[in-house]
């Protein structure tokens, strides 16, 4: 992929401010990203990996601006949003929607599917005639695998699966260039949850859209993506090529996730080595000096505690943020 | 330790492949606004001592209500029929009063979300030390010292000082790992676990699973683990049961399901998950359709309506179930 990138993020930071204890005492800051940059190709699947807190959601919606960035920049097609207000950002963000966790939650009971589908188009300056605007909704049903017939129900009327299709179908129909995926199939059955991968990849490959994919499921990223990046404590460990990550994951704690997946095959899954890291996420609070990952990892040495790892490249784009990779 | 040994309750003379526990022809049924639902129907189980079986299935499958109505904790509008037997004694319809001396002592749970299942307002070691005084009459220092040891069994650091903490204290593993201790204190024969590591990040949930593993294996502790997950049956269970639509449609020793499942549900289950270890394929192979409805009960085979092997016969005659060398399988279509 030689093409300018559509979206290029310089050192995000996004720091929520917390109310100082009594006494005053010195200001506390949740530094929820912290100085992340990376790119997106057209037409790729950037999948974004993490446990929870390590800043997964914040990034996705610090890009769009639904967080304001606390530093940093993302630049989306040569424009640097940051730098954009008003009437300027909200139309830059209709090429940049959103699919959400919880599908039904996603959708409001009390509209139609039409209606929900529709109300994009009516929050931008698109001349369509109501006729067209129903014509333009059935097409994006059918587009999503669904029907035209669903076009006067309510959410309650539809399953798990197909309340997704139509949150999908919601977010093309301003026929956008980036999709942020915020775990889109982990509220969905095993069953669906297939279909709905399909359809994703489906959409991408017919309509050259670009996926920021946030999912803890790493079979799952691994089907879909194209390249993955590995956040901890709102820091990038890790940045490579899908088949190069999985077959040789360079930071510790990226091993770890690989490792703790557990296989649907019980003879493998027996006989496989475990990196089984030690207790949970630090606090975003305080957040361990020198590298963030070193209190849980099995390297960790001395010179982690005093020095932060800077991303190295280790050749083909694959980055990682370690004092100590085994080449 | 001499005093949990000595006062398991309703632990019958055992005899060695005698069932810890025997669920017969199980149905389910909940009363709502738009008629009965049909949960469960006719779910046979038998549990030898030690073994860890997982029960699989898809939301609606009825899989956690199997375990609430062992427990006796079906909603209001809920009813069960059929039999279940812990040790040779049934305990289906049992009164409350009957079930209190049974629950936390015989047989205990662990739910998938642990801060809603743990009392915010208490600290964990009132929670912790009312089972040992209600099932074990232990005064409060006794049961206090049991508690923090039990704690330490399930590798929480610094137990006795966090056991006076509250609930929210807790990271979400470690509150797990508080409740998987709570249902232990009292030495269950059985424990039920309803998704215990679905609320949990990957790395937790392979602490959580290990912790569980090795808890079966020194205790001796029977578990039952509901899931949706198949990696996590394949890491942690010897046996697995295919719930779909209420019914088991297949069920056997784990590495055979794996390797040689034969119902086509279970096929197509498989094939459907994305895996770390395998080539990455453009497509991932999909079950059409959506779960079922459980309104309208079926007489026939509840998977027909999305089985790619599906044949007339399917959709009105329930298919009888076969068995062979510990496997079963419930389809017309496929043979053991």
């Amino acid at each position: 992929m030689s093409a300018e990138p559509v979206l290029q993020v310089d050192d995000l930071k996004v720091w929520f401010p917390l109310k100082r204890k009594w006494f005053g005492g010195p200001a506390r800051v949740v530094k929820a990203l912290d100085g992340v940059s990376f790119t997106l190709m057209p037409g790729e699947t950037l999948g974004i990996v993490g446990e929870s807190g390590c800043g997964k959601s914040t990034l996705c919606r610090a890009v769009l601006r639904l967080v304001e960035p606390t530093g940093g920049r993302a630049v989306w097609l040569g424009r640097d949003l940051s730098q954009l207000d008003g009437e300027a950002l909200r139309l830059e963000r209709r090429h940049m929607q959103i699919v959400f966790q919880v599908p039904l939650a996603s959708l409001d009971p009390r509209m139609t599917v039409r209606q929900i589908i529709e109300t994009p188009l009516l929050n931008f300056p698109i001349q369509e005639t109501p006729e067209a605007r129903r014509v333009r909704a059935a097409e994006l049903l059918t587009l999503v695998g669904g029907h035209p017939r669903w076009l006067d129900r309510y959410p309650h009327e539809f399953s798990g699966g197909q309340c997704q299709r139509i949150g999908i179908a919601r977010a093309l129909i301003l026929k956008p260039k980036l999709l942020v995926c915020d775990e889109p199939v982990s509220a969905l059955d095993v069953s669906v949850q297939a279909q709905i991968i399909n359809l994703l990849m489906d959409l991408q490959e017919r309509l050259g859209l670009s996926y920021l994919f946030i999912s803890h499921n790493l079979s799952v990223v691994r089907h879909i993506s194209h390249r993955v990046m590995v956040l901890y404590l709102g820091k990038v460990m890790e940045i490579a090529e899908r088949d190069e990550f999985y077959r040789r994951p360079l930071h510790p704690y990226s091993q770890a996730l690989i490792t703790a997946v557990p296989l649907p095959d019980p003879r493998l899954e027996r006989a496989k080595p475990r990196l089984e890291l030690q207790g949970d996420l630090p606090s975003p609070l305080d957040p361990p000096s020198g590298c963030r990952f070193r209190t849980r990892c099995p390297r960790a040495t001395v010179l982690c505690a005093e020095i932060e790892p800077p991303l190295r490249d280790y050749g083909a784009g694959h980055i990682a943020a370690c004092h100590h990779i085994e080449q | 330790m001499a005093a949990f040994s000595a006062s398991t309750m309703v632990r019958a003379p055992s005899f060695p492949a005698a069932p810890i526990l025997e669920i017969r022809n199980l149905r389910i049924r909940f009363e709502t606004d738009s008629g009965m639902v049909a949960a469960v129907n006719d779910v046979s189980l038998s549990l030898t001592a030690g073994e860890t079986v997982g029960i699989v299935g898809e939301s609606g499958s009825g899989k956690s209500q199997i375990l609430m109505s062992i427990m006796g904790l079906l909603a209001r509008n809920g009813m069960a029929s059929g039999s279940v037997k812990l040790h040779g004694q049934e305990i289906l319809g049992l009164r409350d009063d009957r079930l209190d001396r049974l629950r936390g002592a015989a047989m205990s749970m662990i739910f998938q979300d642990p801060m809603t299942s743990l009392n915010p307002f208490l600290r964990v070691s009132t929670q912790l030390t009312e089972v040992l005084v209600k099932h074990r009459a232990m005064g409060k220092a006794e049961a206090m010292r049991h508690a923090i040891a039990m704690l330490e069994r399930v590798s929480i650091p610094d137990a006795a000082k966090r056991i006076r903490r509250y609930p929210h204290e807790f990271s979400g593993g470690m509150r797990q790992r508080v409740m998987i201790s709570m249902a232990l204190l009292c030495r269950p024969a059985l424990l039920f676990a309803d998704e215990p590591t679905t609320a949990l990040d990957v790395t937790v949930q392979a602490q959580i699973l290990e912790l569980l593993k090795e808890l079966a294996a020194t205790m001796g502790t029977t578990i039952v683990l509901v899931t949706h997950d198949l990696g996590v049956v394949a890491s942690l269970c010897d046996r697995v049961v295919v719930l779909y639509g209420g019914r088991i449609m297949e069920s056997g020793p784990a590495e055979q399901i794996f390797e040689d499942p034969r119902h086509p549900y279970t096929k197509g289950l498989l094939d459907s998950t994305p895996r770390l270890d395998e080539k990455v394929h453009g497509k991932l192979h999909t079950i059409a359709g959506q779960p079922p409805s459980l309104a309208r009960e079926t007489p026939g085979c509840p998977f027909e309506p999305r089985c790619a092997a599906r044949q007339p016969g399917c959709r009105t005659l329930q298919p009888v179930e076969q068995r062979r060398d510990g496997r079963t399988l419930a389809c017309h279509e496929a043979a053991l």
